[in-house]
């Protein structure tokens, strides 16, 4: 394969940018989730919630 | 469901959360296909030689570097216009990810420049056009991040990703308009693509699959960032609680 270096490095580039972005969503996702049930533990409800809950 | 409905956040986040896994997947195994394709099927270039492979992820970031951009324009006229409730969200979701293919667009367009030009860059109108792409994410980002009430962030971020999209055309027409290093349209063309099969379909199945890959990614941020506005105004409830 003719300039293997460079073909090798963009594509682990393109591959790491990809691999950036879904770590970035999923540890996102992660620590919203445990931030948000946190606060709902501590009985903190938006009013919307509470107007239409039990 | 009509489409107005899912301007309902949480009716959103239901129909993400139920559509999200087929995406998921369907992006893993398009973009596998098309790696296969582009690296172990497609033929070298009678020019180029194996550098083509380059082009197949290239050629799709450059695609959805501006596509997503065009994304986060509509959106910014349901921020400004329609007052859509996820319109910012969505814009404020696109905007990382529109830059990381802007990034890769830049970088992969280098490491092919290097030895097919004899250069990794040149002003050149369209690598300059694609530079101030990535500029403008970053600026729409930083703005997002600076303003901390989100109703005037949204508006500020919505006009300037509005007044940016004078951008797009610039890089679409920069290789007609002005004499460029850079290649003209080789796919899509009035008179057809100038490829030959063998090349289009390894570039066009990663299309697919970064496309997918964006959806996906698009998807979940957007939940995040409903997530992350129920959130504050959770801790906002929490604070005036407070003696």
């Amino acid at each position: 394969m003719t300039h293997a270096g460079y073909i090798l490095a963009s594509y682990l580039v393109a591959a790491g940018v990809a691999a950036a972005l879904v770590a970035w969503v999923a540890l996102d996702a992660r620590a919203l989730r445990r931030r948000l049930a946190d606060l709902e533990s501590r009985g903190i409800r938006r009013r919307s919630a509470g107007a239409s809950g039990p | 469901m009509a489409l107005v409905d899912l301007a309902n956040p949480t009716r959103f986040l239901s129909l993400s959360h139920r559509l999200l896994p087929f995406l998921w997947a369907a992006a893993g195994v398009v973009v596998v296909a098309g790696l296969w394709l582009g690296l172990a099927v497609s033929p070298a270039d009678y020019q180029q030689g194996d550098t083509v492979r380059i082009m197949y992820i290239h050629v799709p970031s450059a695609w959805l570097s501006m596509a997503i951009y065009g994304l986060m324009a509509v959106a910014s006229l349901g921020t400004l216009v329609w007052r859509h409730p996820l319109a910012d969200v969505t814009a404020k979701s696109a905007a990382p990810i529109g830059a990381a293919f802007t990034f890769v667009t830049l970088v992969t367009g280098s490491l092919w420049g290097r030895p097919m030009w004899g250069t990794f860059w040149v002003w050149d109108a369209r690598l300059t056009s694609e530079l101030v792409l990535l500029l403008m994410y970053l600026g729409l980002i930083a703005v997002w991040r600076a303003i901390d009430d989100p109703g005037r962030g949204a508006r500020i971020a919505a006009v300037l990703t509005l007044v940016g999209t004078v951008n797009l055309p610039i890089i679409k027409f920069s290789v007609d308009w002005w004499n460029t290093l850079h290649q003209p349209a080789s796919v899509f063309r009035a008179d057809g693509p100038t490829i030959d099969p063998s090349m289009l379909t390894p570039l066009f199945t990663m299309a697919t699959g970064l496309a997918l890959l964006t959806a996906a990614l698009l998807f979940t941020a957007i939940g995040n960032e409903i997530l992350r506005r129920r959130v504050r105004t959770l801790e906002m409830v929490a604070a005036s609680a407070d003696p």
